[in-house]
């Protein structure tokens, strides 16, 4: 495929503005999950409240939508602020636009992802810990984390998965990453079924990528855990 | 904003409603009857059942709903037997120049690729002691599938489906993408004619929001009628007794 | 050491008062057993020894060291000293009826880890620590096996290890037979012994009678919340006062 040849390099390019915006979000989104997670778990009902709205709005809308109203919107609210100081505003870019929903938005669900794992632990884990002098902090490093990351990591993998196909989305606000790419380059050359689904490849090299990977993970992670088998 | 155009407003968000909701019930609808066969093949030990299957689902659970569009609505324009088939008007690959009808298509194939997934995983996850017990009381195969595989599945079925089922509402704000007016497009024409971002994407995210809410609330309905035997017990009282 | 003192300790759960005024003392070398049926509150009043459990009311003292506490608005006591509390807890080691060893870690690392990261002791000294008593239980052979791949009895003889690597004053048990097959109990019993002939300061919470009335120096009978009898197992077992405790120990015997 000439055309393939000749956009390659775009395309390349394309995915690396997709990776990065998945990889910025990602993290941007455990932090949340994490913060989320300990809130919800331990903090006071004011907080518990306010982390209850906070995953139980964002995982009422769209991420388009979501997307649309942080780009506009604060495209609208930086023209604002500009004009009250007198200046020209810069434009939204489209790729902090996107990380900012995307992470904002998945920050939910890692939430409910973490609360999860750690309630999950068994109590007796962190009894024992407490009973032989641990602190909080010292207990939930050595003991906590290190379980509930085993109980989080299928759950979060997916998380991540779902994060990733979310940042397509961002080519429909005119962030060049690979779907935008793909969508001019087809068009150009009216080979679109072509360049979707050299999109598509890029997509699936990462997920079935990660997939694998956390199989390779769950082996390390599951040192000293015996499954039980469906057929003895 | 003149009262005229209010009404114009009202009646443009309620054919954007109208128009999501079908789009969510009719993929979902078809999605889950085409699944239910296809996680039997998914679950054969015969490989050469299940992996066109398998392939199926790792494509379409491996890329973006949006490309799956795109792919969809823009890429069969590509071929010049499609574009004569179009010429021609012949019937079934005519419907590849509707938008609406393109969008039912790649939602119901998205869409049922996950509920293959997830129904094939709640038959392999079936305790293999409840499969003997069958077996040893003398049920026949059918019987077995019928009286304890399927109803246990449904119980693991249900909680990921609830989840599907929101996600397939939110998946059809994409399809404003492809020039269709459902929710999503509305607030985007309110948002050119107005300039008004919050009020348009705020509003149509409360609308989003509600039928989430309604979505949720009938899972949990659901799950009460017909999972009755798993709710948790109150151990405490059954002690006293 | 002086001695573990328990005043006065009730426990309320709500309208459920489960401890009405126990008391404990306990000097160097007592091993003592508690016993009574299950709901009499033994395993609550050991929890509160560590303050697992947050007693209602009443005071702990180790070598003449009170817990410090205060009563907060509802009337519920809160510690107000929390680093007071866990210098007090590697004073005090506890062994589970489940166990409770921490999955992810090794047998050896189970045994090291309060020793290095409470105690500070650098890696070597925990190790040989680890080493030296998982050598007193028996369980050498499986210093780098992960709990999950033991017996109940094997796992429990860990965590005896694991309590003794603190070098604790007393060794708190609660109901560590319990959750073991009978033909477990035995060997975990045998260390407990050999534990109580070295000296060591243990309160036993127990239904093994055998234990009670042979390795113990002194017996505590508790039912429904209140000390009903207590005194030397030669004593109390053998011609117990209490109408209840001749019930509990002829159901017992059975």
């Amino acid at each position: 495929m000439l055309e393939l040849q000749r956009y390659f390099p775009a395309l390349l390019q394309g995915a690396g503005i997709t990776l990065i915006l998945a990889v910025l979000s990602v993290v941007l989104a455990v932090c949340l999950g994490m913060a989320g997670a300990v809130a919800k778990l331990y903090g006071s009902r004011a907080v518990v409240s306010m982390a209850s709205a906070y995953t139980t709005l964002i995982r009422g809308v769209p991420e388009f939508v979501m997307m649309l109203l942080v780009f506009y919107g604060g495209q609208l609210i930086l023209n604002q602020l500009a004009s009250w100081v007198g200046l020209h505003a810069p434009d939204v870019n489209a790729f902090v636009a996107a990380v900012l929903t995307i992470g904002f938005i998945f920050g939910a669900y890692y939430t409910e992802t973490f609360r999860g794992a750690i309630l999950s632990v068994p109590r007796g884990q962190m009894e024992a810990a407490r009973a032989y002098g641990f602190s909080g902090w010292l207990a939930f490093r050595r003991i906590l984390f290190p379980q509930m990351m085993r109980l989080a990591l299928p759950a979060a993998v997916n998380n991540w998965l779902v994060l990733l196909k979310a940042t397509a989305i961002a080519s429909l606000i005119g962030l060049h990453d690979v779907m935008f790419i793909a969508d001019q380059a087809g068009r150009t050359t009216q080979t679109p079924m072509t360049f979707y689904l050299a999109a598509c490849a890029v997509y699936l090299v990462v997920t079935s990528g990660s997939t694998a990977c956390l199989a390779r993970a769950r082996t390390y992670l599951h040192r000293g855990v015996r499954e039980g088998s469906l057929h003895r | 904003m003149t009262y005229e155009q209010l009404g114009q407003l009202f009646a443009s968000y309620a054919s954007g409603l109208w128009a999501t909701v079908q789009l969510t019930v009719f993929s979902l609808v078809l999605g889950l009857l085409i699944a239910i066969p296809l996680a039997v093949l998914r679950v054969s030990p015969n490989r050469i059942v299940s992996s066109p299957v398998a392939v199926y689902t790792w494509f379409m659970r491996g890329t973006p709903l949006l490309a799956q569009l795109m792919i969809v609505y823009y890429g069969f324009g590509q071929f010049q037997w499609m574009q004569d088939a179009w010429q021609r008007g012949t019937p079934l690959l005519s419907l590849l120049r509707d938008p609406y009808d393109c969008a039912l298509i790649a939602l119901t194939a998205n869409t049922c690729a996950y509920t293959t997934e997830i129904l094939a995983g709640a038959l392999r996850a079936t305790p293999y002691g409840e499969i003997e017990a069958a077996r040893a009381y003398g049920m026949s195969q059918l019987t077995t599938w019928r009286r304890i595989l399927l109803p246990s599945a449904l119980r693991r079925f249900i909680p990921a489906y609830s989840n599907e089922v929101i996600l397939m509402l939110h998946g059809t704000s994409l399809v404003s993408a492809i020039t269709i007016v459902d929710l999503t497009g509305v607030a985007r024409d309110f948002y050119a004619n107005y300039y008004a971002p919050f009020e348009a994407f705020i509003s149509v995210g409360t609308v989003y929001f509600g039928l989430t809410t309604i979505i949720t609330l009938l899972v949990r309905l659901t799950e009460r009628r017909y999972l009755v035997y798993l709710r948790p017990q109150n151990f405490a009282t059954l002690a006293k007794s | 050491m002086n001695a573990l003192t328990v005043e006065n300790l009730h426990k309320r759960y709500g309208d459920n008062e489960v401890l009405k005024g126990v008391s404990l003392s306990a000097k160097s070398g007592d091993v003592i057993s508690m016993i009574g049926s299950s709901g009499s509150g033994k395993s609550t009043f050991l929890r509160c020894i560590n303050f697992l459990e947050s007693p209602s009311s009443g005071r702990v003292s180790l070598n003449g060291n009170e817990v410090r506490t205060s009563t907060d608005g509802s009337g519920e006591i809160r510690i107000s000293d929390p680093a007071q509390l866990r210098q007090m807890r590697t004073r005090l080691a506890m062994v589970f009826q489940h166990f409770n060893l921490w999955a992810h870690m090794t047998v050896l690392e189970n045994v090291m880890e309060a020793p290095r990261h409470v105690l500070k002791l650098t890696r070597a000294e925990a190790t040989e620590r680890a080493e030296r008593y998982l050598e007193q239980v028996g369980m050498t052979r499986f210093v780098d096996a992960y709990p999950s791949h033991l017996s109940g009895g094997q796992q429990q003889r860990v965590a005896i290890a694991r309590a003794l690597a603190m070098e604790p004053e007393a060794l708190l048990f609660d109901e560590p037979t319990s959750a073991l097959d009978p033909e477990l109990v035995g060997d975990v019993l045998k260390v407990m012994r050999d534990l109580a002939d070295e000296g060591r300061t243990m309160i036993v919470v127990t239904h093994e009678m055998g234990f009670a009335r042979e390795v113990s120096n002194h017996v505590v009978f508790l039912h429904q919340g209140v000390i009903e009898e207590e005194g030397h197992p030669r004593e109390v077992m053998k011609t117990p006062r209490s109408e209840r405790l001749q019930r509990f120990l002829s159901g017992a015997m059975k």
